[in-house]
């Protein structure tokens, strides 16, 4: 179509750059999939290697799809908060609303080959990776059909045949262990990467240093992505780094420092991250991003953040509005269809709530399984290691 | 569901003191306290005593995650009293130096299940500093304080009791306090031990144990057990907030004719074994219980060195009444822990061998 070709400058939001028709074509709402391409309204910073181009390469189909996914992301993190308050989700509870630009930017730069590990605040990157609301919740209420079989919880979720491999407890200690999968793939020649997901706080641990170390000495095709989000739980970065610039922490490893509250910088940002790994080794994205509940549901979020900080956050650069203004300055949709958007995704979550509140909890036999390999337990031998052999249970 | 029954077990004023047991703080009286705020007094007093010590972790300095450091940076200042960034190894390598310097380093670790990547500092450093130096350095500065065990819904990583690894290694001295009055004089007493203590603080019992804590400077010997409960037909050897669950299990035994005799080790490494050993003596029976899990916990310790004091004394096999062998599950809980009935169950049993 002859308006298929928009480019436009941007400050905060983008503006067509062609307003001379009379009544604008308006693109049919979901299948256009011809290119557009749009600038990001913040340039990349980069450390030791080129920065991306900001001008980045997308479509009706994929933007309306960011919508889509992050605000069904927004409303399962919302329903997850009241859950919590109700008492139906037990434990610990860490919520990322806010950062879903983060999410769905990078699924659409990667395929479900290549993997992803991150942290605990993990509810929506298992939704990016394909993983279904229901599991979600059901795994969230510590149920039979929840995604780890209702044994792991919130901080567990893990999909793997999206090569999702998780929600990890203990900061930073997912960092090594994405740094393996890399070199998995690459010794297998699979030609896909791992994107480590990490936070802030996580920065600061030494396993992360070891890990980058030896993945550029391996040239491992290991993408580590910082997610900053500026606050290590209740503390601000400037309080417990010498050196925030995270993107830069990794000193003979290339960085770069990318605007996370959008999806489109996310985007291209990671595809720039993944050409490069496969063919140069190591590479940390900082993706500059926030969230908006605390730490946990145990920690209001307010104690160590104004509260004008966080709605100017969300005023300003909350990702979803933001591909919302996209949306409609560029005909792609109308406010009335994309509120009708919203509405069909809140009901969507409203019934896998539903769906996931009547499924079973495990079974109390549970409580012993997937501890060692079935029938697998402890062999011991005798002094003579021959004759003398039992098998512990 | 079956959670609210177990954590129904744990609300409590809180556990009496033995009649006539030895008691190695005064009964006087003080002010209603729960272990979050004892804990506070105790750090307090130790900053104000010694103005060398330091407290420092992560996010200690608005008051800390369970409110233990309340109001210390304030008083004390920021230089003394500080937020570290978050690396466990870096956190308790940093006190060990700092303790070698002739300071009380009191280091927080978030919580129990973080403390393995500070693991190879506390056993490879902290515990063998003093040794391979020839006693030329040491490191008894240092007290290592840690929440640890069941909440109730903490799952995987904020539940865990790892004290079996801790009292595996010589040069250290593990302590569990089982109440407020109990944990601010222990404290006192690690803070001011010339070896590196750590110190597990029962986090079910941060608000829900109140008692009368003396308001003054006072310390809890450590390496001294203390019989809570005196009893003649079997002795139960506990720590922390089990301890609870065990006075439970001892006052429906007691309803059935069983007399029990209930210790509070107090200090794991090194541990009381002869008030132990007397018990046993007394009433042949010995059940042990902790939350850890039970194969290679530190009940093995107990049972083993209690078998070759006291094998002809024994009237039937010692009971561990412990975690299973599985991780901390998260919707578990209430079958993975020892609870009262499992615990009074083993009593029958034993008594009726």
């Amino acid at each position: 179509m002859a308006l298929s070709r928009l480019s436009s400058r941007s400050n905060t939001f983008l503006k067509p750059a062609i307003t001379a028709l009379h009544s604008p074509i308006r693109r049919h709402v979901s299948t256009d999939t011809s290119p557009i391409t749009i600038e990001t309204a913040v340039p990349f910073t980069s450390h030791l290697c080129e920065s991306p181009s900001r001008s980045v390469e997308s479509s009706s189909e994929e933007i309306l799809a960011f919508f889509r996914d992050m605000a069904r992301m927004r409303r399962m993190e919302i329903a997850a908060d009241c859950l919590y308050k109700a008492k139906l989700i037990r434990g610990f509870c860490h919520l990322y609303d806010g950062q879903e630009a983060l999410a769905v930017g990078m699924e659409a730069a990667i395929t479900k080959k290549d993997a992803i590990i991150t942290s605990y605040r993990d509810h929506c990157t298992f939704i990016g990776r394909g993983g279904k609301l229901v599991d979600a919740f059901s795994e969230l209420m510590g149920r039979k059909t929840g995604c780890s079989n209702g044994k792991g919880g919130s901080m567990h979720f893990y999909k793997k045949d999206a090569s999702f491999y998780g929600g990890h407890g203990i900061v930073g200690a997912q960092i090594p262990l994405g740094c393996g999968l890399a070199f998995a793939q690459k010794y297998n020649k699979d030609e896909a990467v791992t994107f480590v997901l990490y936070g802030d706080g996580a920065a600061n641990q030494g396993q992360l240093f070891e890990a980058l170390n030896i993945a550029a000495l391996w040239d491992l095709p290991a993408i580590l992505v910082c997610e900053n989000n500026h606050y290590g739980m209740g503390t601000a970065t400037w309080r417990s780094a010498k050196s925030p610039a995270y993107f830069k922490r990794g000193d003979y490893v290339p960085g770069l420092k990318v605007d996370g509250m959008d999806a489109l910088a996310v985007k291209q940002a990671c595809k720039f991250a993944k050409e490069h790994a496969l063919k140069n080794g190591p590479i940390i994205l900082e993706m500059d991003t926030y969230r908006y509940h605390g730490h946990s549901m145990s920690d209001p979020g307010s104690t160590y953040r104004t509260r004008d900080e966080i709605s100017g956050v969300r005023e300003v650069r909350d990702p979803i509005e933001r591909v919302r203004k996209l949306l409609l300055s560029h005909d792609i949709a109308t406010e009335k269809e994309l509120k009708d958007m919203e509405k069909e995704i809140r009901k969507e979550v409203d019934d896998a709530v539903a769906q996931a509140k009547e499924s079973p909890v495990p079974d109390s036999s549970e409580l012993f399984t997937n501890m060692y390999v079935k029938d697998c337990g402890v062999e011991s031998f005798g002094a003579d290691r021959k004759a003398l052999k039992v098998t512990l249970p | 569901m079956a959670a609210l029954l177990g954590r129904s077990c744990r609300k409590l004023g809180f556990l009496s003191s033995g009649h006539g047991a030895r008691r190695s703080v005064s009964t006087e009286t003080g002010k209603s306290l729960n272990l979050y705020s004892a804990i506070n007094q105790a750090l307090h007093i130790a900053l104000d005593s010694d103005p060398r010590s330091f407290v420092f972790g992560e996010d200690v300095g608005f008051g800390g995650v369970f409110r233990c450091t309340t109001g210390l940076a304030e008083r004390f200042g920021k230089n003394r009293v500080f937020n570290t960034p978050l690396c466990e190894q870096g956190i308790v390598g940093f006190g060990i130096g700092l303790a070698a310097m002739g300071n009380r380093a009191i280091v927080e670790i978030q919580f129990a299940d973080y403390i393995y990547p500070a693991f190879d500092q506390i056993v490879n450093e902290a515990a063998k500093f003093r040794y391979r130096s020839g006693n030329q350095f040491n490191c008894g500065g240092l007290t290592i304080r840690a929440p640890y065990g069941a909440v109730g819904h903490g799952g995987h990583y904020h539940s865990q009791s790892p004290e079996a690894f801790f009292c595996h290694v010589p040069g250290i001295k593990v302590v569990i306090p089982r109440s407020p009055r109990e944990a601010k004089g222990l404290l006192l007493s690690c803070i001011r031990d010339p070896n590196p203590v750590v110190f597990f603080e029962p986090k079910w019992l941060y608000r829900q144990a109140v008692e009368e804590v003396p308001e003054h400077d006072y310390m809890i010997p450590l390496s001294e057990a203390e019989v809570i409960r005196e009893g003649n037909d079997i002795t139960l050897v506990g720590w922390g907030a089990q301890l609870t669950i065990m006075e439970q299990a001892c006052l429906e035994a007691e309803k059935e004719g069983i007399s029990c005799e209930l210790i509070d080790l107090k200090t794991l490494l090194p541990w009381d074994k002869e008030t132990v050993e007397a018990s046993v003596k007394k009433t042949g029976r010995l059940l042990i219980s902790h939350e850890a899990p039970i194969t290679g916990g530190f009940g093995a310790e107990i049972s083993a060195t209690i078998l070759e004091r006291c094998f002809l004394k024994l009237e039937a096999p010692v009971s561990r009444i412990c975690g299973l062998d599985t991780p901390f599950p998260l919707v578990f809980e209430p079958f993975y822990m020892p609870t009262k009935n499992k615990i009074l169950d083993a009593i029958k049993t034993t008594v009726n061998y």
